[in-house]
C-alpha cells in the first residue's frame, strides 16, 4: 500500500516531509525518543531522591547476609551464612515448584471435571457443573485460607500424629514421609529405567509406523507400562532391594527426618489446583463442544468406540481451541501463587517482597526484580504453550 | 494489593517530588495528622468495637496532634503491617509511624527514616503451652517457632538459636494475627515477639491460662516514634512530645493537677506550662504546646498505666520503662 503510494508520488517530485513513508518513520522515532527520555528522567530523578532521602539504592544488598530463616529450602541455607540473594532463590524455586505441581494437578483434575461434565451420566454431570460453580465463584484468597485452616484444625497435634502404614506420619504440621536412600547397586535400577525409556519410545515409534502401513494395533500401553515400570522392578529385585529409608522420627518438639510436606505448602497446592481447575474445566468443556458433532458421529459410524473417539477425533480438534486459553490459566495460576503471602508458605513474594524487601528498604530494586521474574515466568509458559499449539494445530493441505 | 499501591505511590512520590521538609505545614492545612499505627495490638494500638482507638502508641500520636492541632481527635490512624510499615512513611501516606518499632542503626540510616527517642523499651521474649513442659527459651532446640514476617524479632531469633547451636524451625506470617491463629492451631511449639506483645496475645489465644512467658529476653527492642529524614523541625516536634509525657510525669503533672502547675510558681514548672519564656514557639507550636499535650491526653505514666500498666488487661510491670530517677531508663532533658 505504502509503496504504491511513494510510487505514485515520485513523478510529483513531493518534499520530503511530505512523503508518507519518511513521515511515519519519523513519527516513530519521535515517539520512541520520548518514551525513553520520560524513562531515564523518571529513573534517574528517582535515584537522585532516593539518595537524597538518604535511602540506600543499589543492588549491594543481594550479598549480604540474609539472617533469617526460612521454613521450606529446597536448596541449602542458613540464616548466617547465606546471602539475601540465596533467600531470593529459596523464593523462587519454591513458587517453581508449587506452580509446577499446580499446574499438572489442575490440568489432570481439570481434564477429567470438563470431560464429566459433558458426560451422559447424569449424577456425574451435575457434580462436575456444581463443583465448577461454587469453586469458580469463590474468591480465591478466601479458598486458600479456608484450606489453609481447613488443614490445621482438622489434623491432630504432633503429639497424637496419626501414624501410617510404612513410617509416615501425619498432623497438624506436616506429612512426613520416609526419604529413601540409594545403596550401592542402585545404579544398575536407573540404568535400567533409562533404558527401559528408551525401549519405550522405540517401540512407540515402531508400533506407529506399522499402524501406519498395515493397520495392525500394537498394545503400546501395557508394553510401555512393562518397559518404565517392570524393567527397573525386576533389576531392582535381582540386585536385592538396593534402597534403604530415612524414617521420620518423634523428637522432642518435631518429627525429624524424612521428606516432610508443610501444611502450608499442601494447603497453597490444594487451594489453587482446585480453584484453576474449575476453569480449566470449562476451558476443556468449550473445545470439546466446538468440535461438530458429526466428527464423532462419523467416528462411530466408521466402528470406533466412545474412548478411542474421544481420544482420536475429538480431543486433538479440540485442542486446537483449548490451548490459548489454557495458556492464559497456566498464567492466572502462576501468578496466584503469590497469594501464598497470606498462608505462610515462603514463596518469592513472601521471602523476597516481604522480608528481604523490608529488612534491606530498597523497595524500587526488590519489587523491579520479582516483577521481572514474574515476566521471565509467564512468557516462558506462554513461549512453550505456543510452540505446542503450532505443533497441534491443524495441517492445512 | 494495597500493599503494592503503596510501592506504586513510593516509587512515583520518589520519581516525581523533591523530598519534602514541610510536614508541620501539611499537617495544619489538612487539620488532620495521618498515623501509622498497629491496628491488631491491644495495648499499644488496637481500634475496640466502637472504632476508638487505644493504645500506649495511639496515645502517642494524639499527645502530637494535641499539641499541633490543639485536638487530640483529629488523627487519622492508618493500620499497618510490619512488612509494610517503612514503605508508607517513605512515601508520605503517614506523617509519623508509631508502631511498637524497634530501633536499629540499619533502620535509621538506610531507610530514609529516624526515630525521634523511645517511648518503650522492651525485648523479646517466648510464649510457649505449660503442657510441653519448657521452663527456659534454651529447651527449644529443635521446636517450630511462630513469628511475624518484616521484625527484628524474625532476625533475633534466628541468632538467639544460632548462637546457642539449636535447631530451629521457623513459620513466618505476614501479621502477627496469622502467625497468633496458628500458634494456637498448634501449628508451632512457640510463639515468638515483643515480650509486651506477648502478653497482649497471649490474652487472645483460645485458653490463655494454658500458655506461659518463658523468662528470657534474648533483645533489646527499644521501641520507638519514626519520622522521614530531612524534616528536621518535624522531627524536633515528634521528639520533644515524648519528652514532655515524660517532663510532666517527673514534674508531677498529671491530666488531673495541671490547673495547679497552670499557677504554680516553680520555674521548672513555669517553663513547662509556659507561663514563663517561648519555647514552644521555638519548635514551631504554641507555648501552651507541653499544656495541651497534658490535658488532652496525659503524661507518659497515665498513658502507660491505662494502656498497658496496672489499669489494663495486660497488667505490665514499668520496670525499665520507670522515669529514670524511680530505677528505670527513661529520662527527658530538660525544657530551657
Amino acid at each position: 500500500m505504502s509503496s504504491e503510494l511513494s510510487a505514485r508520488a515520485r513523478p510529483a517530485q513531493v518534499v520530503f516531509y511530505n512523503d508518507p513513508k519518511f513521515r511515519s518513520i519519523a513519527y516513530q522515532l519521535v515517539l520512541c525518543a520520548m518514551v525513553a527520555f520520560l524513562v531515564y528522567g523518571a529513573a534517574s530523578n528517582a535515584i537522585d531522591n532516593l539518595a537524597r532521602s538518604h535511602i540506600a539504592s543499589g543492588f549491594g544488598f543481594w550479598n549480604s547476609t540474609a539472617g533469617f530463616d526460612i521454613s521450606q529450602t529446597l536448596i541449602e541455607y542458613s540464616p548466617r551464612g547465606s546471602t539475601y540473594g540465596r533467600a531470593f532463590w529459596v523464593g523462587l524455586l519454591n513458587t517453581l515448584l508449587v506452580a509446577g505441581l499446580g499446574i499438572v494437578f489442575a490440568t489432570i483434575l481439570g481434564f477429567i471435571v470438563g470431560i464429566s461434565r459433558l458426560s451422559r451420566n447424569w449424577l456425574l454431570a451435575k457434580v462436575a457443573g456444581g463443583y465448577v460453580e461454587t469453586i469458580r465463584n469463590l474468591p480465591l484468597l478466601l479458598q486458600l485460607l479456608f484450606w489453609y485452616n481447613a488443614v490445621l484444625k482438622a489434623l491432630p497435634d504432633i503429639r497424637e500424629s496419626i501414624a501410617i502404614p510404612g513410617g509416615a506420619f501425619l498432623n497438624n504440621r506436616g506429612f512426613f514421609l520416609p526419604l529413601p536412600v540409594s545403596k550401592s547397586g542402585f545404579g544398575a535400577v536407573e540404568i535400567a529405567l533409562l533404558a527401559g525409556i528408551v525401549a519405550a519410545i522405540a517401540f512407540y515409534v515402531w508400533a506407529r509406523k506399522r499402524q501406519e502401513r498395515t493397520g495392525q494395533q500394537a498394545p503400546v500401553l501395557w508394553v510401555t507400562l512393562a518397559l518404565l515400570i517392570g524393567l527397573p522392578l525386576a533389576v531392582f529385585v535381582l540386585t536385592g532391594f538396593p534402597l534403604g529409608f530415612e524414617f521420620p522420627q518423634a523428637g522432642r518438639f518435631n518429627i525429624t527426618g524424612g521428606v516432610e510436606v508443610l501444611p502450608e505448602f499442601a494447603a497453597l497446592l490444594f487451594g489453587l489446583s482446585i480453584y484453576t481447575a474449575a476453569f480449566i474445566a470449562e476451558v476443556v468443556r468449550a473445545g470439546i463442544l466446538a468440535v461438530s458433532r458429526g466428527q464423532s458421529e462419523a467416528a462411530y459410524s466408521l466402528g470406533l468406540r466412545p474412548g478411542p473417539t474421544l481420544r482420536l477425533v475429538v480431543i486433538p480438534q479440540a485442542m486446537r481451541v483449548i490451548i490459548p486459553p489454557l495458556t492464559s490459566q497456566y498464567l492466572n495460576l502462576t501468578k496466584n501463587s503469590s497469594l501464598a503471602v497470606a498462608i505462610g508458605y515462603p514463596d518469592l513474594v513472601q521471602v523476597f517482597t516481604g522480608t528481604v524487601l523490608n529488612q534491606t528498604g530498597q523497595a524500587v530494586e526488590v519489587v523491579a526484580i520479582t516483577m521481572l521474574v514474574y515476566l521471565v515466568i509467564s512468557l516462558a509458559t506462554s513461549l512453550l504453550m505456543n510452540i505446542y499449539n503450532s505443533r497441534m494445530a491443524l495441517a492445512e493441505r | 494489593m494495597k500493599r503494592f499501591a503503596t510501592i506504586l505511590a513510593l516509587v512515583v512520590a520518589v520519581a516525581a517530588q523533591n523530598a519534602s521538609a514541610q510536614t508541620l505545614k501539611a499537617v495544619k492545612d489538612r487539620g488532620m495528622l495521618n498515623c501509622g499505627a498497629n491496628g491488631t495490638l491491644a495495648g499499644f494500638g488496637l481500634p475496640d468495637a466502637q472504632g476508638k482507638w487505644t493504645g500506649l502508641d495511639v496515645d502517642f500520636c494524639r499527645a502530637i496532634a494535641a499539641a499541633v492541632l490543639n485536638d487530640a481527635e483529629k488523627v487519622k490512624f492508618v493500620p499497618l503491617s510490619a512488612k509494610d510499615r517503612f514503605t508508607a512513611l517513605q512515601s508520605g501516606e503517614v506523617d509519623v509511624l508509631v508502631r511498637n518499632t524497634t530501633w536499629t542503626s540499619s533502620r535509621d540510616t538506610s531507610l530514609g527514616l529516624n526515630f525521634t527517642g523511645v517511648n518503650y523499651y522492651d525485648g523479646q521474649g517466648f510464649m510457649v503451652r505449660k503442657a510441653l513442659k519448657v521452663n527456659s527459651a534454651l529447651e527449644l532446640n529443635g521446636a517450630a517457632i511462630c513469628v511475624q514476617q518484616g521484625t527484628t524479632t524474625e532476625l533475633n531469633l534466628a541468632d538467639y538459636f544460632g548462637a546457642n547451636k539449636m535447631q530451629l524451625k521457623t513459620v513466618t506470617f505476614a501479621t502477627a494475627n496469622e502467625a497468633v491463629k496458628a500458634y494456637d492451631a498448634g501449628r508451632c511449639d512457640a510463639y515468638t515477639t515483643d515480650a509486651s506483645a506477648l502478653y497482649a496475645e497471649r490474652l487472645r489465644v483460645t485458653n490463655p491460662n494454658d500458655h506461659i512467658i518463658l523468662p528470657e529476653i534474648i533483645s533489646k527492642e527499644p521501641l520507638g516514634p519514626v519520622v522521614r529524614h530531612g524534616d528536621d523541625q518535624w522531627f524536633d516536634i515528634v521528639k520533644w512530645t515524648l519528652f514532655a509525657m515524660l517532663g510532666a510525669e517527673e514534674l508531677n503533672i498529671s491530666s488531673k493537677t495541671l490547673d495547679e502547675a497552670l499557677k504554680s510558681t516553680n520555674p521548672e514548672i513555669m517553663r513547662f506550662v509556659g507561663t514563663e519564656g517561648n519555647y514552644g514557639e521555638q519548635l514551631g507550636l504554641t507555648k501552651d504546646w507541653a499544656v495541651r499535650i497534658v490535658k488532652l491526653v496525659g503524661n507518659y505514666g497515665e498513658s502507660f498505666e491505662r494502656n498497658v500498666g496496672q489499669g489494663s488487661p495486660l497488667k505490665i510491670e514499668r520496670g525499665l520503662n520507670k522515669l529514670w530517677n524511680k530505677g528505670g531508663i527513661q529520662y527527658a532533658p530538660p525544657i530551657r
